[in-house]
């Protein structure tokens, strides 16, 4: 299962990289696998508050519907247009392409206390 | 696709009916329907004789799975055989073709009916009173919901949150919400029951309830359910049963003993009427004492003294109205005519053949499939594919190749605390040799993904329709048919 090394990363199986207070925040290699085809994405909208470890929005797929946990604090600044059109792209580049949305992080320090990629993967052999 | 499409099958000019010759003046639909309802090009309407109509539809209803065909092992659906008597009861002229609104005294056999169906579930689950309104499983757990916010309300505070176990059905959060309440999930503990400390951890006075389905989705039995209603009990909350798995229980213990307030029956899924196919369900709900100001209006009632029927809209507490009329009569008339022919003695049959029949099977198949809560089950129990999973074949796939086999598959990937589950509720209806034909199955699939996983991934190869893309289903479904396409 593909762990990239420049993330941070929750128990919700989500991914987080920060740069200079923003957060891009996507779903993990092995969240996309888990669920199977991804088949609708209900995201909030750019300017609305989102707080760490409560449900933003929810991620349906073929053989769940799964609910969204917001990695940190903050404001969405952004959404990607991708998603809407063809929430596939989550499944097929979960790191790149299929990112979901961006958060102006009220906290930067709250980046710091999710998952290293070393405790993810540990987290995810768990679970195997 | 073996069969086409009945609008392939039309031919201009061909038809099924004779009309006879009119006797008056003919009329121009444009002189009847205003304008804007007339259609600017004509329906497409397939053109077949009767006998090409009836033809189809019979051949379709073979290509496809359905209890009067095979086995249905589908978990948490409850999908018993229903007896046919109930259909030719239910279609009985003077219950089929009443109007909902001809006058008490012209319908008083279908109330009598009604009022003794509730009778009947209120004995069955130890509670004091029913509504039979509610249309389904999850429009139940809505109407109590709603109840139970109008008590709290009554008492000063409607209060503002809902506990859940982690093994809940879907519906009970979705209703929680559709109620106006907020979800707050409580984790199971180690064997899948409900973990003391956490609930008594997530309760306080804002908790309006606390809902459980027994025995859970996982199959188990809650032992310390006593115990549980204690606890829900001791901030002021309503105790809520999820009535899913009601099979399991009948004749031998009931709800109103477990201390619940509030419980739905399935009447498609319990009391064997009729199951898929988008309905109509029924969803009664049966409630204790304190709760029966709030339910629903119409009830059902007797007047001891005349010995008549009638509707009761007098209820200053109700919460109105959950349905049109009286809910779903025909349903009603098949769960009475199932419970009067079974009985007292046969409903308890019932659940104890539910129950040996699950672990009939559960039993020989741990061996070859994990079984993470592994414990004397009720009527169904929870596999997970995680053994196959390692090599490379998914629940999923396991779920198709049993249709290749002749038999429906079970519910997956649920619950979601169980990874890769197989959901497995074989119903008392069925007999030792279909069983064991289905462990069978069941071992051999399980042989193949060691042998030939191609075979169990590519699955099924058996039926009209292979491997369907489910997303481009899901998100771009089209069942419009049109000429052109074609």
């Amino acid at each position: 299962m593909n762990v990239p090394e420049e993330f941070k990363y929750t128990k919700e199986h989500e991914w987080l990289k920060a740069e200079e207070g923003l957060a891009t925040i996507g779903i993990t290699d092995y969240a996309q696998s888990e669920l199977g085809d991804i088949v609708f994405v209900e995201l909030p909208q750019v300017g609305d508050a989102v707080s760490q470890g409560e449900p933003f929005g929810t991620i349906e797929a073929v053989k769940t519907v799964a609910d969204l946990f917001s990695p940190v604090s903050g404001e969405v600044s952004e959404l990607n247009p991708k998603i809407e059109e063809d929430p596939a792209v989550m499944n097929k580049d979960p790191y790149g392409e299929g990112w979901m949305m961006k958060i102006k992080m009220s906290e930067a320090s709250q980046a710091d206390s999710l998952l290293s990629p070393t405790d993810y993967r540990a987290l995810i052999e768990k679970t195997e | 696709m073996t069969e086409k499409l009945i609008f392939e099958l039309s031919s201009p000019g061909r038809k099924g009916y004779s009309l006879p010759q009119l006797d008056c003046p003919p009329k121009g639909v444009e002189k009847i329907l205003p304008k804007e309802f007339l259609r600017e090009n004509r329906a497409e309407l397939p053109e077949v004789s009767e006998n090409d109509c009836v033809r189809h539809f019979t051949r379709l209803s073979v290509l496809n799975h359905h209890i009067d065909k095979g086995f249905y092992p589908l978990g948490s659906c409850t999908m018993k055989y229903n007896p046919k008597l109930n259909e030719q009861l239910a279609r009985l002229p003077g219950f089929a073709e009443l109007h909902p609104l001809q006058s008490e005294e012209q319908v008083q056999g279908a109330l009598e009916l009604m009022y003794h169906l509730g009778e009947y579930l209120s004995e069955i689950a130890g509670m004091d009173k029913v509504t039979l309104q509610p249309a389904a499983g999850a429009h139940g757990e809505l109407t109590a919901l709603l109840m139970i916010r109008t008590y709290h309300k009554k008492n000063g505070n409607p209060r503002s949150k809902v506990v859940i176990p982690d093994s809940a059905h879907g519906t009970n959060p979705a209703s929680v919400s559709l109620a106006g309440y907020r979800t707050v999930q409580i984790r199971s503990n180690e064997q899948g029951l409900i973990d003391l400390w956490e609930l008594e951890k997530n309760m306080d006075e804002e908790v309006a309830a606390f809902m459980l389905t027994n025995p859970n989705t996982l199959g188990l039995f809650e032992t310390n359910i006593l115990k549980v209603a204690e606890i829900v009990h001791s901030v002021g909350a309503k105790f809520y049963m999820d009535g899913a798995n009601l099979n399991a229980l009948l004749g031998y213990a009931s709800p109103g003993e477990m201390g619940f307030d509030i419980v739905h029956f399935n009447f498609h899924k319990t009391f064997s009427t009729p199951h898929g196919g988008g309905g109509p369900g029924g969803g009664a709900l049966g409630v204790k004492e304190e709760m029966v100001p709030f339910l629903p209006v119409p009830t059902v009632e007797k007047r001891e003294d005349r010995g008549e029927f009638h509707l009761d809209y007098e209820r200053p507490d109700s919460i109105g109205k959950v349905h049109s009329f009286y809910g779903h009569f025909g349903v009603m008339v098949r769960a009475f005519a199932y419970i009067r022919s079974l009985g007292g003695e046969g409903l308890r049959e019932v659940a104890k053949n539910a129950i040996i029949n699950a672990n009939y099977l559960k039993e020989p198949l741990k061996e070859f499939y994990d079984l993470p809560y592994d414990a004397t089950c009720m009527h169904e129990f929870v596999l997970s594919g995680n053994r196959q999973k390692s090599l490379g074949v998914r629940t999923l796939d396991i779920a198709k190749r049993l249709l290749d086999y002749g038999f429906h598959a079970p519910t997956i990937y649920f619950p979601l605390i169980v990874p890769e589950a197989l959901m497995i509720e074989p119903t008392e209806s069925e007999s030792k040799e279909i069983l064991d034909a289905f462990i069978e199955a069941m071992k051999k699939i399980a042989e193949e993904t060691k042998t030939n996983p191609e075979i169990v991934k590519s699955a099924p190869q058996q039926t009209p329709v292979g491997r369907l893309d489910e997303a481009k289903a899901a998100k771009e479904l089209n069942v419009r048919w049109s000429k052109q396409r074609f």
